[in-house]
């Protein structure tokens, strides 16, 4: 292990370098600037499944770790402490998975600020590893609030018209869930004289069996665990604490949408699982039904209220909700296929969902609207193009074979097995299964089924205008066959929808390939996080009272 | 043979009429010039009566101060007059009655 | 058989290479050839299939469990305890599915070739096909529920591309087309909603969602077992995860035979029977969305607007009875759970007599084969809850049959409709281009302006003359889904009756009766409209244009129409429920049909077609036809003659050729004897349908203004229009579901969600807090209190400032005073001390 020791660093640090390079090339290369960006992501790709291959899978606690001291606070030393587990490498991958492709879209649809736009993606890429990779709270929350920053800029420059409302709210709403958990994290240190997790998490562990318990009294606890949760509530979004997000991605540029979707929001998640699961197991079995309910809630309100959407990004933003009340559910199902379900379905949600907004945006940029009624038949204009959205949209529904059936039905499975939730949670949660099927239909038909629509303006006027020259046409705009390269160009009007270009195919075809990997061989990413999971379930089962039972059940 | 003696007391008898003079002459004066000599009496007043005690005491420093107090006297001289003059020169009138622009 | 059976997994990846081939090279290759590729696949997959099945019959029926080779597992969590392969199963039973599925499939993909010629996204098409038969046969051959779940919601996905392939018609058709696909999938999850609910409950009572283990057998009736399905405990033998645990299937044997298990869900616990009874039903959620049946079947009749060789294959002869599939698969649950299997069979009459109400008044000749297949498929699932098994699977193969035959006939007749009005269209308006065989897809965009629906049979009439042989291969197909001895449809139907008569009087049942009565109606009915249809569309005189310029199909359509045809009449010979004796009267019968087809027909025909028109050309029997329906007669012949004359097959050789072949696999399967008076009974209302059916409708098809006889006579028209407005499902799903579903959803989206939660409660309750604290902070605070009593002090001091001014005259000599009594005044206060003393 020793000559892995540094490994976890580079990961971590290789965005900042990046940074550096992009720093240096001058003005006359900005050309330059985002090929270096790509290049410095996938680098951090290479290096995080170096990474991946160095993890060892039958180990439970943290590995490949790094420890130092950072800084002394009055008595308490802040450490630098890094490492990973089961969950957490996997969501390192994720990022740097994400990242390319963010990159990959944005390279030719974003023009201005080039240097500065590239910056805060890679600032955001470090900061996200390192709020998974941290193990010490305060690092934690420093690396928590950077990456606050890059995404604030990134929706607040790049977005849409109303960019600096949703950049504020979005800042101020998770600012605000930030400062509880900063008060419940000093308290944590003070009271356990150490910001280490582990030590923490040993300590607790050991107090568990003792008649005074880890924390002075229960209502301290449920402070505490509130502290978390809700900062935490506010990231994922659990309801009813989610009326940033639609805000936040309608209103960012698509590789902001792609990020937030695709790993900011597992932030929430991620520390739902690290520290209110793993500090508090006691007050997480406590209020594991409250939360399955906001969970469900959260779930079925999400998918309806997407269904009524009219804006495509706005139906896509709030499928998020939907699908992180599944994630939410299965880690508060407390069980071993709850919590692996809902790590797998994170990673889902990030390559769906991520897709899903890369789908958006290149409608987006082809048609410059949102509105899903200005679409219709684009399966006939770019069939290529819409192949791969349908399997982004059915993995996001979770068709079986793609990868978001894996994850929902691992979570359903555990949620109806466990010990806390039961089948009664299962059933709801298996409703909001065919809810999703009943807006991204929707959205599916609308927008790529039917008739074809010509943009009303453009086209049509032109259309009116030309001279009846091509034989069958009608003149009327309705018979485009851009697939057939017989496009309108010859009646002076411009195609709306150009084929797709290189780099928005191969974003595209790399998230269907990992739709299609992950959807038919998830066998090694629930090996990564077996061992860690097993320990997560193991220590919150001692904290069940009636366990006994539904540990037979496993048994057999 | 002892020289014969002025009784100090004369000395600061003296010095305390040209001091009061001097007071009475500032505050009932109305002209700069004559006022300013006023001032003049006052501290040759003071100086005669420095030179008196120095002598009762046989201390040189009274004389010195008094040295001193002619000096600077006499630049203040220099300057007060300097400033009579400007005065006159825009106010046409060394009038200290008419120089009330500091009344608040 | 182990050897052979390894190749399952070639059956159902050979469908998909067909489908990558297509999809990645398809723009490359000739119609031709993409038609040849996926037929192939299909084909080869049939074959494969079919050696299977003379693999496992020579090795005693015993199954198999395949594990592919390199997946070597799916759903493998051990910390969870989840271990779930994609492992495969052969068996009797998956053996049966996939010879039907391959079989019909690759005569129907033979179809397609001709159907779509011309269609702008032809390879996309077989794309879809092979995808489909590539789902359909991982539901048929997996080993574990979730693996039959995968091919479930795989072959509802391939259902939905299919009937929404038109997406882009003109004139609306193409969003119709379109909400028909959503429509279909969408029911069909909430049909999944059950199943999965169904794999939860399994795998928590279970541990396991294995069907069998590997090391498992099942028992024939009669040896000394009381469990179907025993586990053999194997020395040195493990099975996949251990060999202590056993499959679903045994494990509920075994409890039930131990009696009073009770199983722990984590927050509450239930008794077995209970959890049995919960499982099935939820099952049956499942199966109501896939088979179609109430409440779930609105999605069928909808499923129409995909070509007609995907009703054929898809919403006729294999997807939608996958439900019956599920239930006979299962048939160890459903036995453990009679109120279950009550329900079932509840649903299934139910279903079969409202969906053969309904056809009675459809106009859409797609239509009322579509709910003539709903109507069937709730005698199929009838036959299932009633515990038929075998009879449910029979007429699951004969109905896959006979109604693939139809829906080809159908197909067939639309597309020569479509030719004959583009022709009549051409003609009229002497533009030429007469005979080019279009773009199918685009037919309809040819821009001809009266809108013409060549689907209507008030369009068609005579076209039996204009088609001889759609026409004759439709006969056979209406008289066996009729019942009609001795086709097909007759011995699977009368099997039906047979077990829900035995289930009423021999076993005291109460649905049984209940099925008895209702599914004799239902038959009733079907006779009833399969004749209308035959009259209003092959009799009488053509009622349009497009249906007197009509021609035959071209022969990749209708060879696939006439080997149908022939298993169509020979079907029933799989499990005729006789004796020896009865195969002679069945072989003299079955060469008497025969001829009948050859030589009466002619005669026959102008018989139907009615006198008062004189038949002006004789249309000629084509005679590949006649080749084939000889040679397979001759075939039939010699295999019965085999069975009486070959010794080793003679005495005791049953003919329940099914039951025999299924018992291997589905425990709980009874054959039965044939119940002579049942079958005549059945027969008699099978032909009354007919008769009464060729009453009303003669002599003329239509009443006046293109009303139906039925609607034009007060006494029923009534019932007529309830049938032809579909007992209003639509309308009533639409007003209590659909649209509660879209008014909640745009006020949850809009009011709830929006205006209160993001813009009201969002500005007023944080925002406006905010700012009224702000403003609380500012003005209140900051400027009234902070403010104004810094304001307050500045202006004391500024009055006790004006009033010292008055000291400053501006005089010197009030300066020089007061500098003088201030040096008085410090003289005195020093001096003061001297002055005391």
């Amino acid at each position: 292990m020793e000559k892995n020791d540094m490994l976890i660093n580079i990961v971590l640090f290789s965005p900042l370098v990046g940074i550096a390079l992009l720093l240096i090339f001058g003005r006359a290369r900005e050309e330059r600037i985002k090929w270096v960006a790509l290049v410095s992501s996938l680098v951090t790709l290479a290096f995080s499944i170096i990474l991946l291959g160095a993890f060892d899978q039958s180990k439970a606690g943290m590995q490949l770790e790094n420890l130092g001291e950072w800084f002394r606070l009055g008595n308490y030393t802040v450490s630098y402490y890094v490492g990973v587990d089961g969950l957490s490498v996997l969501l390192v991958v994720l990022t740097a998975f994400i990242m390319p492709l963010a990159i990959l879209f944005s390279l030719y649809h974003v023009k201005d600020r080039v240097r500065l736009y590239y910056s805060f993606l890679l600032l955001l890429e470090f900061a996200m590893i390192g709020v998974f990779v941290a193990q010490d709270l305060f690092m934690f929350y420093v690396f928590w609030e950077v990456s606050l920053v890059p995404m604030y800029f990134l929706v607040g420059i790049w977005g849409s018209e109303q960019r600096i409302y949703a950049a504020v709210k979005f800042f101020l709403y998770t600012m605000a869930g930030s400062i509880l958990m900063l008060l419940a994290i000093l308290w944590m240190g003070n009271h356990f004289g150490t910001f280490n997790v582990m030590q923490i998490k040993a300590a607790i562990e050991a107090a568990a069996g003792t008649p005074e318990g880890a924390f002075p009294s229960a209502v301290t606890e449920l402070l505490l665990f509130l502290g978390f949760f809700i900062a935490f509530a506010i990231k994922v979004p659990i309801w009813p604490l989610h009326s940033w997000l639609p805000d936040a991605h309608v209103q960012a540029p698509t590789a902001g949408s792609v990020i937030l979707a695709g790993v900011l929001l597992k932030l929430g998640t991620y520390g739902l699982v690290r520290f209110n699961l793993g500090l508090f197991p006691q007050m997480s079995v406590t209020l594991a039904p409250i939360i399955g309910i906001l969970a469900i809630i959260g779930i079925i309100y999400g998918a309806w209220v997407s269904y009524a959407q009219t804006d495509v990004k706005k139906l896509v933003a709030y499928s998020s909700i939907s699908h992180l009340g599944f994630v939410v559910l299965g880690i508060f199902a407390l069980n071993a296929a709850g919590i692996s379900g809902a790590t797998l379905q994170m990673i889902n949600h990030g390559i769906s969902t991520g897709g899903l907004f890369l789908v958006v945006g290149m409608l987006y940029e082809r048609r410059h609207t949102k509105a899903i009624d200005a679409f219709g038949g684009v399966w006939k204009a770019l069939p290529v193009f819409s192949g791969l959205a349908l399997v982004i949209t059915l993995s996001s529904m979770g068709l079986p074979g793609l990868n978001g059936f894996v994850g929902e039905f691992t979570i359903l499975l555990g949620t109806a097995g466990s010990p806390v939730l039961g089948l009664g949670f299962a059933f709801f949660g298996t409703i909001g299964v065919i809810l999703a099927a009943v807006y991204l239909l929707y959205m599916w038909n609308k927008v790529f089924m039917g008739e074809y629509k010509a943009p009303a303006a453009a086209a049509h006027g032109d259309f009116a205008l030309a001279p009846a020259t091509g034989g069958g046409h009608e003149g009327d705009g309705e018979d485009v066959h851009a697939d057939h390269g017989h496009d309108d160009h010859g009646h002076g009007g411009e195609n709306p929808y150009p084929p797709l270009m290189w780099n928005e195919v191969t974003a595209l075809v790399v998230v269907v390939v990992a739709a299609f990997v992950i959807g038919l061989y998830p066998r090694p990413f629930f090996g990564y996080m077996d061992a860690s999971t097993n320990a997560a379930a193991a220590e919150l089962s001692r904290y069940i009272p009636n366990q006994a039972a539904s540990e037979n059940i496993q048994a057999e | 043979m002892q020289p014969p003696t002025v009784a100090t007391e004369y000395f600061v008898v003296l010095s305390a009429v040209l001091f009061i003079m001097g007071v009475l002459g500032v505050l009932v004066r109305r002209n700069a010039i004559m006022i300013f000599m006023s001032v003049e009496l006052m501290l040759n007043a003071a100086n005669l009566a420095l030179v008196a005690f120095a002598r009762q005491w046989g201390n040189a420093g009274g004389q010195l101060t008094v040295f001193f107090v002619i000096t600077i006297a006499a630049a203040e001289v220099a300057v007060g007059l300097a400033l009579i003059v400007a005065i006159f020169r825009t106010k046409k009138s060394i009038d200290i009655d008419e120089l009330n622009a500091m009344q608040g | 058989m182990e050897v052979i059976a390894s190749f399952v997994p070639l059956v159902v990846i050979l469908p998909f290479v067909g489908a990558l081939i297509n999809l990645f090279l398809g723009r490359y290759m000739s119609e031709k050839l993409i038609g040849a590729v996926a037929t192939t696949a299909a084909g080869l997959a049939f074959a494969i299939a079919a050696v299977m099945t003379i693999g496992i019959t020579a090795h005693g029926y015993e199954a198999t469990v395949v594990n592919p080779p390199l997946l070597d597992s799916w759903l493998y969590i051990p910390s969870a305890a989840i271990d779930i392969p994609w492992q495969m199963r052969v068996d009797t039973l998956s053996l049966t599915m996939m010879l039907v599925v391959t079989g019909v499939g690759t005569l129907i993909h033979l179809y397609a070739i001709g159907y779509m010629h011309g269609d702008s996204r032809f390879a996309r098409f077989f794309v879809y096909l092979n995808l489909f038969l590539a789902f359909m046969l991982i539901l048929v051959t997996g080993n574990n529920f979730l693996m039959m779940f995968v091919g479930w919601e795989g072959v509802g996905l391939c259902s939905f591309l299919l009937i929404g392939f038109w997406f882009d018609k003109k004139h609306g058709e193409g969003w119709k087309n379109s909400n028909a696909a959503r429509k279909a999938f969408i029911v069909n999850r909430v049909g999944d909603f059950g199943l999965l609910m169904a794999i939860f409950l399994i795998f928590w009572t279970f541990g396991t969602l294995d069907y069998y283990k590997p090391n498992e057998v099942l028992h024939l009736e009669g040896e000394p077992h009381s469990a179907a399905v025993d586990t053999l405990i194997r020395a040195g033998e493990g099975g996949h995860g251990g060999s202590s645990q056993k499959g679903v299937f045994a494990q509920t044997e075994a409890w039930l035979a131990e009696g009073g298990h009770i199983v722990s869900f984590g927050v509450f616990e239930l008794p077995f029977e209970t959890v049995i009874t919960l499982i099935t039903l939820f099952m049956l959620i499942g199966v109501t969305g896939k088979s179609a049946q109430i409440p779930l079947f609105v999605w069928l009749p909808d499923a129409m607007a995909g070509p007609t060789p995907v009703s054929a294959l898809i919403h006729a002869a294999t997807m939608v009875t996958a439900g019956v599939y599920l239930i006979t698969r299962t048939s160890v649950l459903y036995h453990a759970a009679p109120l279950s299997s009550a329900i079932v069979t509840i649903i299934g009459i139910a279903t079969a007599l409202m969906a053969g109400f309904i056809a009675l008044g459809q106009w859409d000749i797609k239509k009322v084969l579509a709910y003539s297949t709903v109507s069937q498929l709730g005698f199929m699932v009838a036959a299932v809850g009633l515990g038929g098994y075998a009879a449910g699977m029979f007429h699951l193969i004969t109905h896959a049959f006979f109604k693939a035959l139809l829906f080809l006939g159908s197909g067939s007749v639309i597309h020569a409709m479509e030719h004959g009005h583009h022709h009549a269209h051409a003609h009229g308006h002497a533009e030429g281009d007469s005979h080019g065989h279009d773009d199918h897809g685009e037919q309809a965009d040819h821009g001809h302006d009266e809108a013409f629906d060549p689907q209507d049979m008030r369009n068609m009439g005579g076209l039996a003359r204009r088609m001889p042989i759609t026409f004759v291969t439709y006969l056979i197909g209406t008289l066996a889904l009729a019942g009609i001895f001795p086709l097909a449809g007759f011995w699977s139907k009368d099997e039906i009756l047979g077990k829900a008569f035995n289930a009423g009087f021999n076993d005291g049942k109460i649905e049984g009766f209940l099925a008895l009565g209702v599914l004799m109606v239902a038959a009733g009915f079907t006779a009833f409209y399969m004749w209308r249809q035959i009259k209003l569309v092959f009799l009488g005189v053509p009622r349009t244009e497009a249906a007197a310029a009509a021609p035959e199909s071209s022969p990749s359509m209708t060879i696939p129409l006439l080997v149908l045809a022939a298993l169509t009449i020979f079907g029933g010979a799989l499990n005729v429920p006789l004796g020896v004796s009865g195969v002679l009267v069945l072989g003299v019968l079955f060469i008497m049909a025969g001829f009948w087809l050859l030589w009466a027909l002619p005669g026959v025909r102008l018989f139907f077609i009615g006198r008062a028109e004189p038949v002006t050309s004789q249309p000629t029997v084509n005679p590949i036809f006649r080749l084939i329906v000889l040679a397979s007669s001759a075939a039939f012949i010699l295999s019965g003659a085999a069975i009486m004359f070959v010794p080793s097959l003679g005495a005791s050789y049953q003919l329940e050729v099914l039951v025999l072949w299924l018992e291997h696999s589905v425990p709980y399967t009874k054959g039965l004897t044939l119940n002579p008076i049942l079958a005549i009974v059945a027969l008699s209302v099978g032909i009354a349908g007919i008769l009464l059916a060729q009453r009303v409708y003669s002599p003329s098809a239509l009443a006046e203004g293109n009303q139906d006889i039925l609607e034009a006579q007060p006494s029923t028209r009534a019932a007529f229009r309830l049938s032809n407005a579909k007992l209003y499902w639509d309308e009533t799903y639409g007003r209590f579901i659909e649209q509660p579903y879209n008014r909640a959803a745009a006020w949850l989206a809009n009011k709830l969600d929006w205006e209160f939660w993001h813009d009201r409660f969002h500005h007023t309750v944080f925002r406006d807090f905010y700012k009224r604290a702000a403003d609380f902070i500012a003005t209140p605070v900051d400027r009234g209190a902070i403010d104004q009593g810094f304001l307050r002090i500045a202006r004391g001091v500024a009055q006790i400032a004006a009033r010292l001014r008055g000291v400053q005259t501006g005089y010197v000599r009030t300066y020089v005073f007061t500098m003088l009594f201030g040096v008085v005044l410090v003289m005195l206060i020093l001096l003061l001390p001297l002055l005391r003393q």
